[in-house]
C-alpha cells in the first residue's frame, strides 16, 4: 500500500497499483495514470476502452477481462493489446482507477 | 398443487439436483422434467486418462436418462432460450415448458472456433484437446505415435472446467514419455495465462515446483491470440511465440448458447450470474443455477456442483414455500491432482480459504497439497462414487458441503 499524488490529491493505491478507493479517481488523473504506465500519448480510443471500463465497473462491481472487453467495447482483443502493451485489463483497469478485474478462479 | 420444476441439463448439476428432488417431494407436489441435447452422460474427469490410454470413451459415457430416479421426466431436445417474464421454456423442436422453478444446469461449452486459427489447419492433426471425447481419443492415437519434439500444454484463457487438469495432464505426460522411454526425447511446456501454475498462491508455488522437478518449463502471463498449426507455433497477443511439433489446447469455453438467445438471463460469456452463496440467478427469483453454468467465483469442477447441491435443492423448497433463502454455498471444492507415476495430491479450498498443507477431512485423513499413492487411490475410486453416490444426490462420508478446517495448517502471513 502506498499514497501517490495525482491531480493535486494524494490517492491510495496497492501494492499491484490499484486504487484501493475507486471513489478518490476523477478523470484529470488519468494522462498521469496514463504516464506511469508507459502511455504519453492518449488518443480518444484509449480515453474510449479507460471510460467504458470505468462504466462496467459502476454497474456490475468488477472490471471486464480482456475477453470480455474485446466481445463488448467494441475494441477488437489485438487492438487492445496495442493501446495497451502491457496487458489491456490491468492497465486500463488502473488507469480507470478500479480494483484489478475478478476474472481468474 | 403440483409445482412444475424444470431442469436444463442433465450433466452432474442437473441429475443430481432431480434427484434430491425427487426425495423431497412427492410426484403430486412436484412434476420434474430435464432437458437436454443428447442422451450422452460423460463422467468427465475420465478424459484426462483417455490419450494417455488409461481409460476409453465408452467406458466412461453412460446414457443420461438412466441416471435420473424413477419420476422424473427426461426430454431430449435443444433449448432455444428462456422466457423469464412468462416463465416459458422454448425447445428447438417448437414444443414449450411452463416452470414454476427453472434450474439452469447446462454447463459451459468449448468454443475453440473464438481463438484465431485453432480449428484451423493442424487441427486434430498436431493441434488437439482432451476436453471433448472425440478430442481425447484423437490425442491418444497423436500420442501413440510421437516419438519426439516439442509438446506444448496450453490454457488460453480462464475461465475453464477443472483448471487443474491441464497440469495433471502435464504430470502424465512425464509419466507416459517415461515409460516409453523417450522421455529424454520429448521438451514438455505448460503456457498459461496465469502468472504462475495455478489460480491460487500456496498451491501454485507447489505445483509450480512440481513442474520444475519434472523438467517441464512453465510460461506464463500468456494470452494466446493465434494457434498456427501449420506453422507450429503459438502467438500471444504481445506477439510472442512459442514453437511446437504437438499442442493439447485447452479451448476457450462460454455458457450454453440459449442461455445468449434469453434476453436478462446470462452474461457476456453465456454464463448465468448467481448469488454465490445462496445460488438464486441474478436474473428472477424463481431461477437457480448449479455448476459450471453459473458465473460465481468458485471453481468450475464436480466437486464444487455436488458441494452446491445441498443449497440449491434446499433453496427450491424454501423459494415455493416463501421463506428466506439460506446462503448455504461457501465456494467449497476438492480436488485430486494427479502427479503421475501413480501418486496424486489433493487441493479443498472454498471462497474464504486458500488450499493449505494439512490433512482431510481431519487431522487424520488423505493428506492435503502433498503426493501420496492415497490420494491417487482416491482418484480411481471416485468414479464407482460419482454414478452410485453423487449423481443419485446421496450424502457422502467425508464430502460434506461446508469445507472442513480441522486438519489444515494455515498458509504463512494470514489468508491474502
Amino acid at each position: 500500500m502506498s499514497t501517490i499524488t495525482l491531480a493535486a490529491t494524494g490517492v491510495e493505491v496497492n501494492d499491484d497499483g490499484f486504487f484501493v478507493h475507486p471513489e478518490q479517481w476523477t478523470e484529470d488523473m488519468v494522462p498521469e495514470l496514463a504516464r506511469r504506465e508507459g502511455i504519453d500519448e492518449l488518443t480518444d480510443a484509449h480515453w474510449h476502452v479507460v471510460r467504458f471500463v470505468r462504466a462496467e465497473f459502476l454497474a456490475k462491481g468488477t472490471g471486464p477481462t480482456v475477453r470480455v472487453l474485446g466481445k463488448t467495447s467494441g475494441v477488437p482483443v489485438k487492438q487492445l493489446y496495442q493501446l495497451f502493451p502491457k496487458g489491456p485489463a490491468k492497465v486500463a483497469a488502473r488507469i480507470a482507477g478500479i480494483p484489478k478485474p475478478r476474472g481468474c478462479i | 398443487m403440483t409445482r412444475r420444476t424444470v431442469i436444463l441439463g442433465g450433466g452432474t448439476g442437473g441429475t443430481l439436483t432431480a434427484n434430491r428432488l425427487r426425495r423431497l417431494f412427492g410426484t403430486g407436489e412436484m412434476a420434474i422434467t430435464v432437458v437436454d441435447q443428447d442422451d450422452r452422460h460423460v463422467y468427465q474427469p475420465g478424459l484426462l486418462f483417455v490419450p494417455f490410454g488409461l481409460a476409453h470413451v465408452e467406458d466412461i459415457v453412460r446414457p443420461r436418462a438412466r441416471q435420473l430416479h424413477r419420476g422424473i421426466d427426461f426430454v431430449q431436445a435443444p433449448v432455444d432460450r428462456v422466457d423469464i417474464a412468462s416463465r416459458r421454456v422454448h425447445l428447438g423442436n417448437g414444443a414449450a415448458l411452463d416452470y414454476d422453478v427453472l434450474v439452469v444446469a447446462s454447463g459451459a461449452i468449448l468454443v475453440p472456433e473464438e481463438t484465431e486459427g485453432l480449428t484451423g489447419p493442424g487441427w486434430m492433426e498436431k493441434v488437439f484437446t482432451f476436453y471433448s471425447p472425440e478430442g481425447a481419443a484423437a490425442l491418444e492415437a497423436a500420442l501413440a505415435t510421437f516419438d519426439g519434439g516439442r509438446l506444448v500444454v496450453n490454457v488460453v484463457d480462464m475461465p475453464i472446467k477443472c483448471p487443474v487438469a491441464p497440469l495433471e495432464f502435464c504430470f502424465l505426460a512425464d509419466h507416459y514419455f517415461h515409460e516409453r522411454g523417450i522421455r529424454d526425447k520429448v521438451q514438455l511446456t505448460y503456457v498459461t495465462p496465469l502468472d504462475g501454475a495455478f489460480t491460487r498462491p500456496v498451491a501454485s508455488q507447489q505445483l509450480g515446483g512440481m513442474l520444475d522437478a519434472r523438467g517441464i518449463e512453465l510460461v506464463t502471463e500468456f494470452n494466446t491470440g493465434e494457434v498456427d498449426g501449420a506453422g507450429g507455433r503459438l502467438v500471444s497477443y504481445d506477439e510472442r511465440e512459442v514453437p511446437f511439433d504437438l499442442a493439447v489446447v485447452v479451448p476457450l469455453h462460454g455458457g450454453a448458447t440459449y442461455v445468449g438467445r434469453s434476453p436478462g438471463l446470462g452474461d457476456d460469456l453465456n454464463f448465468v450470474p448467481a448469488d454465490e452463496r445462496t445460488l438464486q440467478a441474478k436474473a428472477a427469483p424463481d431461477i437457480f443455477v448449479i455448476g459450471d453454468a453459473a458465473n460465481v467465483p468458485a471453481s468450475k469442477a464436480g466437486s464444487v456442483t455436488h458441494f452446491e447441491g445441498e443449497t440449491v435443492v434446499g433453496n427450491i423448497q424454501r423459494h415455493l414455500r416463501g421463506e428466506p433463502l439460506v446462503e448455504g454455498f461457501d465456494g467449497h471444492a476438492n480436488c485430486f491432482i494427479e502427479t503421475g507415476f501413480h501418486k496424486a495430491l489433493l487441493i479443498d479450498f472454498n471462497y474464504d480459504h486458500e488450499p493449505v498443507p494439512g490433512h482431510y477431512p481431519s487431522t487424520v485423513g488423505l493428506p492435503l497439497l502433498k503426493e501420496s499413492r492415497l490420494n491417487h487411490l482416491g482418484k480411481l475410486l471416485f468414479e464407482p462414487v460419482y454414478w452410485h453416490g453423487l449423481l443419485p444426490g446421496r450424502e457422502i462420508p467425508g464430502l460434506g458441503s461446508s469445507m472442513p478446517t480441522a486438519g489444515k495448517r494455515a498458509p504463512a502471513g494470514g489468508e491474502e
